[in-house]
């Protein structure tokens, strides 16, 4: 498989704290730097209190799976081909925001609403870092 | 709030076939479903000075259409920039103009070569800028994938199951083999749902509807020239467009919604009903937005037909069949007559009204609901006859 094919990220003046943390292995998010509400993705302006101050934190990296699907129909088949099945969750962080990624080292048919899990990092094409979730205690 | 209860009118409607290869370009199939609108209300092109579309990229500027259809002066020519969620905003959006004065008689159309030129569903190769880059990178990037995501949440809430999806694809099947228009006629069974082959977990193939090559419009007038032209006017009951709190910029940005088991007609129903002055105990027929069987579930609990949770139960009744309390998509839907976006669902609902609909009409349909949409938002029409 030619993995150059796949979606790479490409960071932008909000966004690359986030990246590079995920580099660095540390799950990185955005909160306002008022109201202190933390935000994802991450952007200029709070849409709370429409503050431009901004600041990033570490975050704990748990959170439980809001919703899932199992990929089994590669689209398209060239690049998705081998990795089927895959799962893609959206995960909520217990900070208080949601994020899409993939929940990894499970039967993908094992997997349950709401079920705790935590970030992992996985080296993908590129150079890019992507963070990914596993399953973890309650 | 539409204000503007019967005081428009659907008088003509038009469409090419539908088909997987039109062999024909996007432009000729919008002029054809055009130019037979306008001929099925009997209104010259020449009188026509509206037009209004939306597209994805995937067709042609209204006002290309008006330059090849030979409408003189299209002085009110309009292209919404979005897809499922637009089919009943741009016919609303003709009323509204020609009550503004913009125009005195509006085509509303959709063309496009969706399985023979530019397939929707198909993932592409790029750079996840801007949105994307939060979304892509995990795989994630067809509407199935999208779709079954709210889907999934459904079932985790409420236990919607397999079987309460397969009754949808199954009922509407039921209703295309009644269609001569429909791209997929023969009848389907529980058990052949259930054996259809997972494309995206929950979703099996028959979840997910066509790709279709085709175009229809409708001509949108004020109600007293309706009244004088070739058929019984269509009214425009009321009508809503709009949706819930952070929708994002786009259908995989949607995950800060606040709720993946209720789309946008649990937010604009208020306002669809209101509109029109009546309820969804008055639907007499309805044609709601089916781009997944998982989508119709959602729209009758947001527009009120059952409570949240149940619409698994309600579908699985048999309450949507042609005989049920509800009869939904009697046309076959975008799972099985075609996916011209919703706007076919217009045109099956102006039949229904009619009493054109042939071995599919239902006895005595007054009243009807056309919904466009599935996520975040959408639109809506309640239409009598």
């Amino acid at each position: 498989m030619n993995d150059f094919s796949k979606p790479v990220p490409v960071a932008d003046s909000d966004s690359a704290p986030f990246w590079e943390g995920c580099r660095a292995h540390r799950l990185m998010i955005q909160r306002c730097g008022s109201c202190k509400t933390p935000r994802f993705p991450p952007m200029r302006t709070c849409p709370k209190c429409h503050s431009t101050e901004t600041e990033w934190f570490k975050a704990s990296g748990r959170g439980t799976v809001y919703s899932w699907i199992v990929v089994q129909h590669p689209v398209p088949r060239e690049v998705y081909g081998q990795d089927v099945p895959y799962v893609v969750a959206l995960i909520d962080l217990e900070e208080g925001v949601r994020m899409v990624s993939n929940i990894i080292g499970l039967d993908p048919h094992a997997i349950s609403g709401n079920m705790p899990v935590e970030v992992t990092f996985e080296e993908g094409q590129g150079g890019v870092v992507l963070p990914k979730f596993k399953p973890r205690e309650a | 709030m539409f204000t503007l209860r019967d005081k428009y009118a659907i008088a003509g409607i038009g469409e090419t076939a539908y088909t997987k290869n039109s062999g024909t370009t996007v432009l000729n199939l919008a002029v054809e479903a055009c130019q037979k609108a306008a001929d099925d209300a009997g209104v010259p092109v020449e009188e026509i000075d509206g037009i209004i579309s939306y597209n994805f990229g995937d067709s042609v500027p209204a006002i290309g259409v008006a330059t090849a259809l030979g409408i003189p002066n299209a002085g009110y020519a309009v292209d919404f920039a979005g897809g499922g969620n637009a089919a009943n905003l741009i016919t609303l959006t003709a009323a509204a103009a020609i009550e503004a004065g913009l125009a005195k008689s509006v085509l509303c159309f959709r063309a496009m070569n969706g399985r023979s030129g530019f397939r929707l569903g198909g993932g592409r190769e790029f750079q996840a800028r801007g949105i994307t880059q939060y979304t892509a990178p995990f795989g994630w990037i067809t509407y199935p994938q999208a779709m079954a995501m709210w889907c999934r949440r459904h079932m985790i809430e409420y236990g919607t199951t397999a079987e309460q999806l397969g009754s949808v694809a199954v009922t509407f099947r039921e209703n295309a083999s009644l269609n001569e228009r429909a791209m997929q006629r023969e009848r389907i069974t529980m058990d052949d749902y259930m054996a259809s082959r997972f494309i995206v977990e929950p979703f099996r193939m028959l979840d997910i509807c066509l790709e279709s090559d085709g175009a229809c419009a409708v001509l949108v007038t004020k109600a007293e020239h309706a009244r004088d032209l070739k058929h019984k006017p269509v009214y425009i009951m009321g009508g809503a467009y709009g949706g819930g709190p952070n929708q994002g910029e786009d259908l995989f940005d949607a995950i800060r919604w606040p709720d993946h088991s209720q789309n946008y007609a649990a937010y604009i129903a208020d306002d669809l009903w209101r509109s029109a002055g009546v309820g969804p105990s008055d639907v007499d027929v309805a044609e709601i937005y089916d781009c997944f069987t998982y989508s119709v579930i959602m729209q009758l609990e947001g527009f009120g037909f059952c409570k949240p949770g149940e619409g698994g139960p309600f579908v699985a009744s048999g309450a949507i069949k042609r005989d049920g309390s509800l009869p939904l998509n009697t046309h076959g839907g975008l799972l099985s007559e075609a996916y011209i976006h919703g706007l076919n669902h217009v045109l099956e609902a102006v039949r229904q009204l009619r009493g054109d609909a042939g071995p599919r009409q239902i006895a005595d349909a007054e009243i009807a609901l056309t919904t466009a949409g599935a996520m975040t938002c959408g639109s809506a029409m309640v239409l009598r006859a």
